[in-house]
């Protein structure tokens, strides 16, 4: 199966054509403004580098930062409401809680709260009622809300109070725009309801996004489907994406560690992935990036829905050096590294130039500057380095360090007493790993052990809820697997309540192609 | 340090920081908490704190906490209503205006409760509370040593479920009541403990709430370098300076237990030790060297955010220092050391003080 993968980054769109596991080729083009221009062109240098016609590729896979930065920019935002299913509890902490005012009032963020919602044991805390959902759109859409995004109490262990309301609105005024937080965040109400309010606020543009792109494929004559890649690694399909911005919120770092792992064909490593101005660590187990346990901070907003435990910190090839009282960043010349570096004929000092000086690699068009104190210099990247490697490490075994990125040049050949291992085309990582990217299916619940369910049973039953998204999904049910399965016991309570998280995942079902 | 006279959201957010630390790794995050008390303050004066002795003899003190699982109240937030309501049961069931709130547990969440009753009902909040710490069951408190007991206690759920308890020792107290908490969705608000400003004055850990903010600023302003300040200026002991290696958790009768392996980094290196938990952080020892042990404070660090860390963040490879802070003298007698030294929690060691 030949798919096309591309990462649109901040300063570099990249694009690869995989062959099952088989690399055609790749390029980097500049990401442009209008954004569309710069796949275009990383595409068709692809195509041209791998000899393949686009109507040759059967999946086209994005990978890209839109909608981050449309929320991180606070641009192109809807205007959006939301309905909380809670009441009588919930009053104390009203939604938007802790969110920066400019961005509440770039989406004209409003709210109304209705009687409903769940206990964890999954019994009502309230009937809901029809009139007042009625009566809460209503109220909203007078304020000008256009998105309406809705949240309820428990909803990782009952969704169906979120349906009954999606439905009561769908019936009364069919052409509402509706997220579902059930949908998209795990346990944490606020958490789980700043995820569904960010989606909302993201509709309008993704489906601008998506028809774009859908465009460009039309137009580079591609007919095979195109997908999105989701934080998690796996894949969405374009018209879910409409629905589910927020669900490739933050592909980037998975994509890289992915195609990290992809690449060096370790399923179990550390991910360096060191680009112009930061550089980004996390792990892959079989494949995947460890998830983040809690909450998640995206742009000031605090939310939960999966994402890549990754610890990010200043340093990349563009990353300034003060040679005077030694310290390495987090300036950066950025992605002006090839006129600002001095081995480019610049005048600044960067971590690219160190690397060169120390010889750890050769690049540039000019010759190493002599620091004399290059040692100590190189001692303090290879520390920073070290200390956030040891950091992600989930366990003792030695397990290989895999570096990815244009920097990553700069890195030692051994990291806090493991390996290094820089694959080929590892600057191309993000790109393969939307590729490459597969199915998955995640379930979050709490749930009672007692005599008539035995810890094994009820993490079976959760897994057996995952899969079966999964297969909502279009995962193949023959290649579907457990990826990660967690239970922790909740404190402060008597009785054994576990919260059980499992995620599956699965290869893509394609209709073959004739 | 200095002493906290007026809180509002900028105080509140060093408060719950510094609530995070004497939670010695557990009473839930105070985040919740913060938000609550945001929320209040937004359309409340900012809460006075006051001195007890500022207090009649005669005056009586409600203090006020939330029970149950941490856990719940991330996903079922209070009504905002419980508060009113308590406070007029207790009054009723007291026959007499209340004067002022208490922190009953200046550890974890229950650091920041207190705040959101008395912005709601307009009330001073007395700076001091009945641990100096956090704690798991509600018996543990100092009052117990001054034979007060629990009762009456009064509890709310977020549905206006209101319950009243008396009861013959504070141990069935802490029993029925966890019971009920199940009942009522896993998280209810309690007022316990309703003292007069006389007998709250003779076992109350003054100015914890003081000292709560005077952490959460030093926390805040001395980021991963805050443990170092803070042995310093609460007499307290750098104990370790680690890697967690390995954590190991059981669950039972409701609690968590756990344990966790640490491997010496820094000027630690070469060293290994070890930390027992069940909600909060109860044991370090080095080898069979007892670091320190519960009521003392075992708190944990971040050691590259500063941040205080809880034990259910505990994960390997994260890398903390700890630090010992020595407990509030009134729970080193014989008495309060049966009431929450290692021996309650089932670790067959003894107290040393730190």
């Amino acid at each position: 199966m030949i798919r096309i993968g591309v990462d649109v980054g901040g300063t570099n769109t990249d694009a690869v054509v995989m062959q099952a596991e088989k690399f055609l080729g790749g390029s980097k083009r500049p990401t442009t403004p209008d954004i569309l221009s710069g796949v275009e062109n990383a595409i068709k240098a692809t195509l041209k580098q791998a000899t393949i016609e686009s109507f040759q590729a059967e999946a086209l896979i994005i990978g890209t930062t839109h909608f981050v930065n449309a929320i991180v920019q606070r641009k192109n935002l809807a205007k959006t409401g939301l309905i909380r299913i809670c009441l009588p509890s919930g009053g104390s902490i009203l939604p938007f809680a802790d969110w920066p005012k400019e961005l509440v009032d770039s989406m004209n963020g409003n709210f109304q709260l209705v009687k409903g919602g769940f206990e964890m044991d999954g019994s009502e805390i309230a009937k809901l009622e029809e009139k007042e959902i009625i009566d809460a759109l209503e109220k909203l859409k007078v304020l000008g809300c256009d998105q309406i995004a809705i949240s309820s109490v428990f909803a990782t262990v009952r969704g169906d109070m979120e349906q009954q309301a999606y439905d009561i609105i769908k019936k009364y005024s069919p052409d509402t725009n509706i997220s579902l937080g059930k949908n998209i965040g795990g346990m944490g109400l606020l958490e789980r309801e700043n995820a569904a309010l960010i989606n909302a606020t993201l509709k309008p543009l993704a489906k601008e996004v998506v028809d774009s792109f859908e465009d460009l494929r039309k137009k580079l004559n591609f007919n095979c489907p195109m997908f999105f890649t989701r934080n998690d690694g796996t894949l969405i399909q374009a018209s879910e994406v409409i629905d589910l911005p927020v669900l490739t919120f933050a592909c980037g770092p998975t994509n890289s560690m992915r195609g990290a792992a992809f690449l060096s064909k370790e399923k179990n490593a550390l991910v360096v992935d060191v680009g112009g101005t930061t550089t980004d660590v996390g792990e892959v187990k079989d494949g995947f990036p460890r998830q983040a346990g809690t909450s998640v901070t995206v742009a000031d907003v605090r939310t939960n829905f999966s994402m890549p435990d990754v610890i990010s910190f200043g340093l990349g090839g563009g990353s300034i050096i003060n040679k005077e009282s030694p310290s390495v960043g987090p300036q950066s010349v950025g992605h002006e590294l090839t006129d600002k570096a001095m081995v480019f004929g610049g005048s600044i000092l960067t971590a690219t130039d160190i690397a060169v000086s120390y010889g750890r690699c050769k690049i540039g068009t000019k010759c190493a500057p002599n620091v004399i104190n290059k040692d100590e210099i190189i001692n303090i990247i290879d520390q920073m380095v070290e200390d956030r490697v040891a950091r992600a490490r989930t366990s003792s075994q030695k397990i290989p360090v895999i570096a990815v990125g244009g920097g990553s040049v700069m890195l030692a050949e051994e990291i806090d007493g493991l390996e290094v291992i820089k694959p080929p085309h590892n600057d191309l990582a993000n790109a393969v790993g939307a590729a490459i990217a597969q199915v998955s299916g995640q379930v979050s619940k709490i749930v009672l052990i007692e005599n008539k369910i035995d810890r094994a049973t009820a993490i079976n039953q959760v897994t057996e809820e995952a899969k079966k998204l999964a297969i909502e999904r279009n995962a193949d049910p023959k290649t579907i697997k457990v990826l990660a399965v967690s239970d922790m016991p909740l404190s402060y309570l008597p009785g054994n309540n576990l919260l059980i998280n499992v995620t599956v995942v699965g290869d893509l079902k394609m209709e073959s192609k004739s | 340090m200095k002493k906290i006279t007026l809180v509002d959201k900028g105080k509140l957010e060093a408060i719950a920081i510094g609530g995070a630390v004497l939670g010695s790794g557990g009473g839930g995050d105070p985040y919740v908490g913060r938000l609550m008390t945001n929320q209040c303050l937004k359309n409340a004066e900012p809460v006075k704190v006051i001195e007890v002795d500022e207090l009649d003899d005669d005056s009586l003190i409600l203090p006020i906490a939330m029970m149950g699982a941490p856990t719940v109240m991330m996903e079922k937030f209070p009504s905002g209503n419980e508060f009113t309501q308590l406070v007029s049961m207790m009054e009723r069931l007291m026959q007499k205006k209340v004067s002022a709130i208490l922190c009953i547990e200046a550890g974890g969440l229950n650091s920041t409760i207190p705040f959101v009753a008395a912005a709601k009902l307009g009330l001073p909040i007395v700076d001091g509370d009945a641990m100096g710490r956090a704690f798991p069951e509600l018996q543990m408190v100092s009052f117990t040593l001054g034979g007060i007991t629990a009762t009456p206690m009064a509890m709310i759920d977020d549905k206006g479920n209101g319950a009243t308890f008396d009861t013959i020792s504070n141990q069935w107290t802490e029993k029925l009541a966890r019971a009920l908490t199940i009942q009522m969705g896993g998280s209810a608000m309690v007022s316990l403990y309703p003292v007069t400003a006389a007998e709250c004055k003779k076992y109350l850990i003054k100015n914890s709430l003081s000292l709560i903010h005077y952490i959460g600023c030093i926390v805040k302003e001395h980021s991963f370098n805050a443990y170092l300040v803070l042995a310093k200026e609460l007499n307290g002991k750098h104990l370790f300076q680690a890697r967690v290696r390995d954590v190991e958790r059981t669950a039972g009768e409701g609690f968590t237990r756990g344990v966790v392996k640490l491997e010496g980094i820094g000027d630690f290196v070469g060293r290994n030790a070890k930390l027992d938990f069940q909600n909060e952080f109860l044991i370090a020892k080095e080898g069979e060297k007892v670091l320190a042990t519960t009521p003392d404070l075992i708190c944990l660090f971040d050691a590259n955010t500063g941040e205080p860390v809880t034990t259910e963040a505990m994960k390997y490879g994260l890398a903390v220092n700890i630090l010992g802070l020595p407990c509030d003298p009134i729970w080193r007698s014989k008495e309060a050391i049966d009431l929450v030294g290692p021996k309650y929690f089932k670790y067959n060691i003894d107290y040393k003080p730190l």
